[in-house]
């Protein structure tokens, strides 16, 4: 099970696969796609990353503890990055019942913009 | 327990299995879960940059586009094919040692501990020295004179601090690849015994993939059109 044995071919064709992806995405880079570059970008780095990790890491024949652990890694990184992103683009947002004090005092993040 | 260390050193590549462990497949998933936690610290290690990076580049979006933009491309792509080239010649390395070719295996050791060379090389040659010279080192020579410089400096400190860890992880990477290659020569490894071979080739894919990210997020993200 964890010690299988990967033919070669396997390695070989998920190398090509990772060179025509860089190529891809350094290619479309220098097309004008609006915000969907970002996707794009990121959409393609997660498809090489997941190549690598399932055949040349192995993941496709390890143990469910192993999945786990890089589940919960992956999982925290997620909430990581969504309470930080949540907090600082909410932050110059003026509620209501903020609007009083709001007006005598900037909010920390103006400042940064 | 030091005899039976004593007697493990003896006749490592025959009895490959510590006393702790029931059989081969208990001792090989307990070093994969150890190296996987391992992996899962870095990638929250990485990933606190990251999210930082993520928030700066979406309020200064044209300071760090202006920036991305002073970076060298081609340049980067080049070392993106080096270093999954270098993946490529791990898991073969991995591969010969769970076959016991001990020639092989160590043929591909030398190439990957190569390719990870040209990548450093390429790295501190053809960029952070350029970097420097062009008054790109924020702290050190900072002569960027375009507008929102203090918002481009603030993309090369990220620049070099991602770029910088990731290259230290690839040093330590090729000091533990000399040590492998001296267990190799020595025939530390048979198709019984090749976990630390693999367990390493967990960390420099690892590192490739860190990669993977680092070229789209700094290269690539700076509006090229």
């Amino acid at each position: 099970m964890s010690e299988h044995i990967a033919p070669l071919k396997l390695y070989f064709t998920v190398f090509i696969t990772l060179l025509v992806l860089t190529l891809v995405t350094w290619r479309i880079a220098y097309i004008d796609l609006g915000r969907w570059n970002t996707v794009v970008a990121l959409a393609i780095a997660i498809g090489k990353a997941t190549l690598v990790g399932t055949f040349f890491m192995h993941l496709r024949w390890s143990a469910s503890t192993v999945r786990l652990v890089l589940f919960a890694a992956i999982f925290w990184l997620a909430i990581m990055i969504t309470l930080t992103a949540g907090d600082f683009f909410s932050r110059s947002t003026v509620q209501p019942w903020q609007a009083s004090s709001a007006a005598s005092q900037p909010m920390p993040s103006a400042a940064l913009r | 327990m030091i005899d039976s260390r004593r007697k493990y050193k003896l006749h490592n590549s025959q009895t490959a299995v510590y006393e702790q462990f029931d059989d081969r497949t208990q001792q090989h998933e307990a070093s994969s879960l150890g190296m996987w936690i391992f992996l899962a610290t870095e990638i929250m290690f990485f990933g606190a940059v990251f999210t930082a990076y993520t928030i700066y580049r979406n309020l200064f979006t044209t300071a760090f586009e202006a920036g991305s933009h002073l970076l060298n491309t081609p340049v980067g792509a080049f070392n993106t094919v080096v270093l999954i080239g270098s993946s490529l010649t791990m898991a073969l390395a991995v591969h010969a040692a769970q076959k016991g070719k001990r020639k092989q295996l160590m043929a591909y050791l030398v190439s990957t501990m190569c390719l990870g060379s040209v990548f450093l090389f390429v790295k501190f040659v053809l960029e952070w020295m350029h970097e420097y010279k062009d008054g790109l080192a924020p702290g050190l020579h900072w002569t960027y004179a375009g507008p929102q410089s203090g918002h481009v400096a603030m993309f090369f400190c990220f620049y070099f601090i991602l770029t910088g860890i990731h290259a230290t992880h690839m040093i330590v990477g090729e000091g533990i690849m000399v040590v492998l290659l001296y267990m190799a020569w020595k025939g530390r490894f048979s198709t019984e015994r090749y976990n630390p071979i693999e367990m390493f080739g967990l960390y420099w894919h690892f590192v490739d993939i860190v990669w993977i990210f680092l070229f789209p997020l700094l290269y690539l993200l700076g509006a090229h059109f």
